[in-house]
Formats: C-alpha cells, structure tokens, sequence
C-alpha cells in the first residue's frame, strides 16, 4: 500500500490514514469529521494525515464523497 | 491566537450523545433562549459512539420489561450503590427517547409485527435492542441540533468552569485548531464531556488504541474537581471485556443473541452471563490467574448466515475497522476463535458508576450546572441513558437559565487560566505530549490497577506527586494541536490523583475486580454501603467524605412475568 500523500507523516510504516490525491477534491469533510483532529489539507489543498492519533474509527472514510480516504489499522494494533 | 468571546443561556461542554440531545431539548423547552455546543471534535461525528452504536443495551420496552425490574436489575449489578430514583427515571422516561430517535429515522430491529426486538444480556431481564444500521445516528442527533437553531462551535476544548461561589458562571477553554483562548458567559452549563478513557495504557501499545474514543481524555471530570463541584464513586472503575488488541467489545451483546459465547481455549463455554460488571472481569481476571487463558469469542459453530449477520452488524456500526483488524490477522469467525482480553482501565459510569455527583434531575451540586452521559454517575446509562438524562439536563438547565442572571466573569479566573492553558507553548523542544502521556499512563495501570493495595495506592500518590512537579513542567506543545493534547494529558493526571484518593477511603472491596481491595477484601455493607464523595476543598487539597445513598424506593426484586433460572453470572 502506496500513501500517496506528499505529507506522509514521517514513521517507518504507512500511516493508518491514506489519501488517494487523484481522488481528493480537498472539500475539508474528512478534517472536520475526525474526532481526534489528526487530518488536515496540504499546500495544495490535499488531505493528508498530520499527527499519528488514529482511533480507526472511519468517520473520515465514510463521510468522504469521492472515496478518496482508506482507513487502515495503526501498526501496533494490527 | 486571538481571544473569542461568547455569552448564551446555556452552554453545553461536549456535544457527543448526551450533549446533542441536552441542547436539542433546552431548546425544545425554552425556544427563546440562546443554546450553545461545545465540542473539542465536531459534533458530527464526536463522543463515544462517534460512528454509531450496534444496539440499546438497556432499552425498558413496555410489554418487554419493567422500570422497577430494570431498576432492581442495576441495584444488584452496581451492588447496591446507586440513586434508585434516578435510575427509575431512565427507566421510565427512556421509552420515548427510544420512539423519538425511530422517528427521527435511527433505525430499530423489530418483529413482524413492527414491535421492537428486545434481547437478553443482563442477569434477568430483556433490555437489548439493535440497530442494525446506526451509523448515522450522530448525523442525525447533528442534524436535529441545528435544526433546532442551537449555535454549534467545533474544536473548541473546554479546559475549566467558571464560577462564582457554589454557583456556575461559564466555560473557559481552547480551540485546538487555531489556538484562541475561548472565554464563554452563560447562566447554565451542561457538562457532558464524557468518559476518561485515556487512563490506563493499551495492550497494543498504541497510545489512542483506548476502548473509549480517544478524545475522551477526562476534561469533564477534571473541570468538575477544580470547580469544587462533588463526584462519586471514582474508586469504582471501567474495565471491559474486549478483543485482545483492539478496542471493539467483546461482543456477547450482538452475538449471544445468535448462540455466540465466551469460550476458553477448548472451545468450551465459560461464562454464564455476558453482562459487563466487575463480576465478570473478576471471573475473568481470576482466570487469567490460574492460566486458564486467554478467553475467545466463538461463533465458528454457528451457520454461515448468522455469522453473515452478525458480522453486518459488527463490522458497520460501532466498531467499523473490526473487519481489517480481524483480516489483518487472518482470522474469521467461520473458522476461528478470536482472542478476548480486557481493556484499559478507566472512569465511566456509562458501563461503571464514576462520575460527576448528579441527581435525578441531572443537577449536580453546583447550582446552574448539569451533567449528564459517561461523566455523570447515573450506573450502567449506556447509550440510552446518555438520551434520557441529556434530555433531562437540557430541560433542566433551560429552567434554570429562564429564570436566572448572567453572573459577572471573574476576571481572575479569566486570566489564570489563560496562563494555565498557553504555557506548554513556551516549551516548544520540550518533551512530546506522547511521552509524557505515556509515564502518566504507565503509573495508572502499573499501581492504581486492581487488585488495590495501600502500599500500591500510596506509591502512585507519591509518583503524581512528583509527576506534577517534574513532568508537566517539562510538557511541550508547538501548535494548538499539541496544545490540546498536552492539555489531556493534565486532566489524565486528575482523574489518577482522584482514582488513587477514593480507592484508598473505601475501606472494603465491591464491585467484583473494579474495587477489589486486598487490605480490605470483603464487602462490607455494614459500614459502606454508601458513596464516596469527593471535591475540592477551599486552600486546593482534595476531601474525602461518605454520603448516605438517597432513599430506596425499590427493596426487593420486582415479579417478573418471564421467570428464567440459572441465567447466574458465573464462571462454569
């Protein structure tokens, strides 16, 4: 799994949030929807995944209209 | 960072499942008045449930169950400890949360008659009822809050009560994204802040892997405290049984009703009621003990299409990555058992008893203040209790606000806390907030854990002690972010101090593994069947002190139409 975000937040594996930014249309729901506030849009107006606070829950996932987020389990979890 | 000032009627501290419906409900009783949310996520998608709930643990269906069952059922679940009153009137009022929510569109598992489906978990009575498909059951609660005309403000961290004497005079806190310093005037507060979640540390290891969301971090107690406003029962801790791992539950509550069990690594069934108390964790902790672990939720003798069912339900609503984590480890319920253990420990009395002192009218012991969900001390609420004394407090508190003045800001309070609130920020090299949050956690589980000891009680007491002179000093923040976590990590260490204090008073043990006391091992109803209270005294220290337990207005099991037997909560 590629985390196509240019601010892939700096830890040896994936982070648990992925942005497709072909797909991201940068409407900000995912950012505003995530209860522990880990998201937020690049200098390009990408989301991406700023602090390594995931609770996995998908808000993010399912709020997004294009279908741009994947939630994937933090790596000590999995 | 600028400063934002806000004045309303009432305000509401956290607009997760009780503080939706606490403002849609003053507003209801008292369209004239100003009512404003606070949430430090965005009340779409905040609180416990955030994505949804798989179902209402403890729903009283006329024709199904009674209040005085019900009521009697958490007397003896709680051992004895509770506010019969208050209990009765989640029980009685809940029925028309539950045709509310049905026609706000939350969708309910019903017969073929379109009567609502109710399922037994509890120890006698049938309280369960699904939702098959409640993920959107915050939208909606978001949905009606602004229908409603409720003014919303997301991340915005509330961090401290104003006040003046025994009486509530606003909220003072912290927008997390931007960094201002929030100061809000109001004639009443709600707190519904929810659980302390981030107490204990993980079995993952990762810090936010907490049964609780996350975000539920202990702000509501901590304000309280620093108020001078009383709590109870904060020696009576939450631990639940769950996926070892991961933060879903362990489940009995979708599965049993399909023939899924608790079973040890034989397959064989092992425990005879999966109703969450300290009982059970007793059991199961005794177990462990004894090496007769781990313990497995199975469902592989079950047919495929009730696994299918089980999984829609489990894997959408409350818990929607279960499906990955399982996948991720190669498991399925078809095939394999999968591992249980028990989550961190905590303070909620939406699954336990901890909480901000309320009656059954949700007033706390500050005039002007309300509370209500995980941080009141309502036991046992869950979901639907969160409902019915939100709607309670709402109502309540717009009483209140209706016939009241705006008291005056203290301006000392003010600027304390603005002092308070920004200073990790002068510390941006200084030590991560994941660190620091970190040693507090590890004091929680390695002492403050059951089984309680003096000496282990005593020993955490000197290690917060010091963690507040040497730790929080060296906490660093470089944005509003990092500010608000670090901000959590203070009110972790509240809850600590407060959990080591009231564990120690309770001079017996009770509730199962949750007050389980060594110095003082049995239960003893003779000198404690009452509560523990504390509060901030005057000069800052902190007062323990019992108080009677309000009258009982039900002192036998009610006689139940549908007697079952040997539904005992025990391991075979």
């Amino acid at each position: 799994m590629f985390n196509l975000s240019s601010k892939l937040i700096s830890q040896p594996v994936e982070a648990s949030v992925i942005i497709d930014r072909d797909k991201c249309i940068g409407c900000d729901i995912c950012v505003q929807v995530c209860p522990m506030g880990i998201l937020a849009l690049d200098d390009q107006g990408k989301a991406y995944m700023k602090y390594d606070e995931c609770w996995y829950c998908t808000p993010c996932q399912t709020d997004c209209p294009v279908d741009a987020v994947t939630v994937n389990i933090p790596y000590l979890v999995r | 960072m600028e400063t934002r000032e806000y004045t309303a009627d009432v305000v509401i501290v956290g607009g997760g499942t009780a503080g939706t419906m606490a403002a849609i409900k003053a507003k209801q009783a008292y369209p004239s008045l100003s009512v404003l949310v606070l949430d430090k996520a965005d009340i779409r998608r905040s609180g416990a449930i955030s994505m949804g709930m798989d179902g209402l643990n403890n729903a009283v269906i006329p024709g199904k169950a009674t209040p005085e069952e019900y009521t009697w059922e958490i007397t003896e679940s709680n051992d004895g400890i509770v506010d019969q009153q208050a209990v009765f009137r989640q029980a009685s009022e809940c029925y028309d949360i539950v045709k509310e929510l049905d026609s706000w569109g939350v969708d309910f598992e019903k017969d073929a008659k379109g009567d609502y489906e109710v399922y037994r978990v509890h120890r006698k009575g049938r309280y369960v009822l699904p939702m098959p498909k409640a993920s959107d059951l915050k939208l909606i609660l978001a949905k009606k809050v602004k229908q409603m005309r409720c003014k919303v403000v997301n991340r915005v961290m509330a961090t401290r009560l104003l006040t003046e004497g025994n009486r509530v005079a606003g909220v003072l806190g912290l927008d997390v994204k931007n960094g201002d310093y929030i100061i809000v005037r109001a004639k009443s507060v709600i707190l519904t802040a929810g659980a302390a979640g981030r107490m204990g540390l993980t079995d993952s290891g990762y810090l936010y892997s907490t049964y609780e969301n996350p975000t539920n971090s202990g702000e509501g107690y901590a304000m309280a405290y620093h108020a001078g406003v009383e709590l109870t029962g904060i020696e009576c801790y939450q631990i639940n049984p769950t996926m070892k791992d991961y933060n879903g539950p362990a489940c009995a509550y979708v599965a049993g009703p399909f023939g899924g069990y608790t079973a040890n690594a034989k397959g064989e069934r092992v425990t005879g009621c999966d109703y969450w108390s300290g009982e059970l964790i007793m059991n199961m902790w005794k177990m462990a003990n004894k090496g007769e672990w781990p313990l497995y939720l199975k469902l592989t003798h079950l047919d495929d299409e009730s696994i299918s069912k089980i999984e829609a339900i489990l894997h959408h609503n409350e818990r929607p990555s279960r499906d990955r984590f399982h996948a991720g480890r190669g498991k399925d319920y078809r095939t394999d058992m999968v591992e249980l253990h028990f989550s961190e420990v905590g303070l909620c009395s939406g699954h336990s008893a901890a909480g901000v002192l309320v009656d059954h009218e949700a007033q706390t012991s500050m005039e002007g203040l309300f509370a209500a969900g995980d941080m009141a001390s309502v036991p046992h609420q869950y979901l639907l209790g969160a409902l019915t004394f939100g709607k309670i407090a709402g109502t309540n508190a717009a009483a209140y606000a209706a016939g009241a003045a705006q008291l005056e800001a203290s301006q000392e309070q003010i600027e304390a806390e603005r002092v308070r609130i920004y200073k990790p920020l002068e510390l941006p090299a200084g030590v991560p907030h994941q660190q620091v949050e970190t040693k507090i956690r590890r004091i929680v589980s390695q002492y403050l854990m059951p089984p309680k000891t003096v000496v282990k009680m005593d020993v955490a007491l000197e290690k917060i002690e010091h963690f507040r002179k040497v730790d929080l000093t060296l906490l660093g923040a470089r944005d509003p972010h990092e500010l608000g976590r670090a901000l959590e990590v203070h009110s972790i260490v509240d809850c600590a101090e407060m959990m080591a204090k009231a564990s120690l008073f309770r001079k017996e043990s009770r509730w199962g593994f949750y007050h389980y006391f060594l110095d003082y091992p049995e239960r003893d109803d003779a000198n404690w069947m009452k509560r523990v209270v504390l509060r901030k005294g005057e000069n800052g220290e902190m007062l323990l002190y019992t108080k009677e337990l309000p009258p009982q207005i039900i002192t036998s099991r009610p006689a139940s139409e549908e007697e079952e037997t040997s539904h005992v909560q025990s391991v075979v």
